[in-house]
């Protein structure tokens, strides 16, 4: 691939404009198929309602009420989880010859990428949105500053974008979406539950306990408790986004270059 | 570059290009020119290297070797000046499903960033003119295989492209499909706009294209007018076809006397073929002695050659399936 200065002045010029209107296609995409939406929003709701009635009584927090414990994690594996659709979406459109199609077009090549990442985010935005109305509908309270209350989402909503440019990656060097549906959530199980996600890491053995400590998830999912809780929060939000940094240092010219040089 | 018959410089060149992948040379050193205005048709098996060379013209694929220019751009160094003068409809139609026929060119008119007005003008004209405006604002899905080519067709039209690129634009449609969109790209043509078809179907070729460039094993094996073609591949074929395989024989005789050459029969379905030229007054000689020979006929008639037989004499392989030996490692 040779890229030239003209190529890099077309990115310039018109990346903005594109990446909106490939977030819109990809928009109006999940407006036409509800049973994707319904998917993205149930399986979480449900996560919360299990998790806080089956397993609730049964673990340990502490002080701390089950719920309030749980919500930050369980957002965070929300986001996740939801991540695993931009390699998807981006297979799809590989299998189908969209990505032939855009390839040929005067197009910003960023936007094919970052639109269907935008999308994404989006829908994480609302699927957080939702959470945060069941988890207080059924008990969760906020107990620290106001800011700290605007800034969990937030950091939630980072975070699975962040996990979007991995995905990203995946879905660009796969030729099938089962293939890239399979190849994220082969990793981001065991990434979700060795964490502080759904328990207190304390009470795993000190083998696991040094991987789950060291987490990405395990430091968000902190990070966002103290925020939400009131506690400690800058040492966990410090490594969190040290994490996020890196991961997309190394995955965003990652699934740039996959994106480039799909054949 | 030198110019080309007309007096103007081919609008596409391309010199000597390869591309392999891994072991397989898709590309083995391809040349050819197409004049601007005029249709070109790149005839082959599956597999020949007519997709691969697309994607090189159309900056999908970088090739290894050899140089190609679209208006005098180079396809590697310059992909940025030849893209908003390029259109491509490939083989599966690159459409999102989601959306609807609207939205779909609304789309690719914004990302050659037109402006919403004339974006939303160029494909409500565009719908018309390929007759989707009843089904304008329906989701793709709902589409037939015709209209999703044409739907196809109409996104690679958008920007007006001075050179359009098909690929296999009608494999998978039915008679009745490929028939509509046959007269939609000559309407096309018509207008001016220079067209690079890949096709499997020697008819389609010699429908649509004004010259025809024949790609096997990823080297081109032969140029030249449909009518050349098939006259180097022994011309029209007369073909016999009988209920009664007893009369077999009889029938191969009468051929053999008629015909050019040594006449092919096949016992399956009983029928005998042989090519001929001047093939009405052979018809009519042929039907007059076996009608003298008491042969019932169930069918009779003149045909082109099909594009197995053209490989065949091309080649001495046939267009379907490969030779043992010969599909890695070939060139």
């Amino acid at each position: 691939m040779v890229v030239s200065m003209e190529a890099l002045r077309v990115e310039a010029r018109y990346a903005p404009g594109d990446i909106l209107q490939l977030w819109k296609r990809n928009m109006l995409a999940y407006r036409r198929q509800p049973d994707l939406l319904v998917f993205s929003t149930i399986q979480p709701v449900m996560f919360v309602l299990l998790f806080a009635y089956v397993f609730g009584g049964a673990i340990q927090t502490g002080p701390v009420d089950y719920i309030d414990f749980l919500l930050p994690g369980i957002l965070a594996q929300s986001v996740l989880f939801g991540s695993t659709q931009t390699g998807v979406g981006l297979a799809v459109d590989v299998t189908s010859g969209m990505i032939d199609r855009y390839r040929t077009l005067p197009m910003a090549r960023s936007a094919v990428v970052a639109g269907r990442i935008l999308a994404d985010t989006t829908r994480n935005v609302f699927v957080v949105g939702l959470m945060l109305g069941v988890g207080f509908l059924i008990g969760f309270r906020y107990h620290g500053t106001v800011a700290g209350a605007i800034a969990m989402p937030f950091v939630a909503v980072l975070f699975g974008q962040t996990f979007c440019w991995i995905s990203a990656a995946i879905g660009t060097s796969v030729r099938r979406a089962e293939t890239a549906q399979v190849a994220s959530f082969v990793w981001l199980f065991p990434l979700v539950f060795v964490s502080s996600v759904f328990v207190p890491v304390e009470t795993m053995p000190d083998w696991l306990k040094v991987v789950a400590e060291n987490s990405p998830v395990t430091h968000t999912v902190n990070a966002m408790r103290g925020l939400a809780l009131g506690t400690d929060f800058w040492e966990p939000l410090l490594k969190a986004l040290g994490w996020m940094a890196g991961i997309m240092a190394v995955f965003v010219p990652l699934a740039v270059w996959r994106y480039r040089s799909i054949q | 570059m030198g110019p080309g018959a007309n007096g103007q410089a081919p609008i596409v060149v391309v010199r000597d290009v390869h591309k392999s992948f891994g072991d397989v040379h898709a590309l083995a050193g391809v040349s050819l020119e197409i004049e601007r205005g005029t249709v070109l048709g790149l005839l082959g098996p599956n597999g020949a290297g007519k997709t691969t060379l697309v994607r090189v013209l159309t900056t999908l694929l970088d090739p290894d070797d050899g140089s190609a220019t679209v208006a005098g751009y180079d396809v590697r160094r310059e992909r940025t000046r030849v893209r908003p003068l390029i259109g491509l409809a490939g083989q599966s139609a690159a459409i999102d499903d989601t959306l609807t026929g609207r939205e779909n060119l609304e789309m690719v008119a914004n990302l050659y960033h037109m402006g919403r007005a004339l974006a939303a003008s160029r494909a409500g004209e565009l719908l018309a003119r390929f007759d989707l405006l009843e089904a304008a604002d329906r989701a793709a899905r709902t589409y037939s295989g015709g209209m999703r080519r044409r739907l196809d067709l109409a996104a690679s039209l958008v920007a007006d492209p001075e050179v359009l690129f098909l690929d296999e634009p009608t494999t998978g449609l039915d008679p009745q499909a490929r028939l509509e969109l046959w007269t939609v790209i000559r309407e096309l043509v018509a207008t001016g706009t220079t067209v690079l078809l890949t096709t499997q179907y020697l008819e389609e070729a010699d429908q649509l294209a004004d010259e025809i460039v024949v790609i096997d094993h990823g080297r081109i094996i032969a140029q030249g007018t449909a009518a050349d073609l098939k006259a180097r591949s022994g011309g029209e074929h007369l073909t016999v076809r009988v209920s009664d395989l007893a009369a077999l024989e009889q029938v191969r005789e009468v051929l053999e006397a008629e015909g050019d050459g040594p006449p092919t029969v096949d016992d399956a379905t009983g029928t005998v073929s042989v090519a001929v030229s001047n093939g009405p007054a052979r018809l009519a000689g042929v039907v007059r002695r076996l009608d003298e020979a008491a042969v019932a006929i169930a069918d009779i008639g003149l045909r082109q050659p099909t594009l197995d037989e053209v490989f065949l004499s091309l080649t001495g392989h046939r267009a379907e399936g490969e030779p043992a030996g010969t599909l890695t490692g070939a060139g």
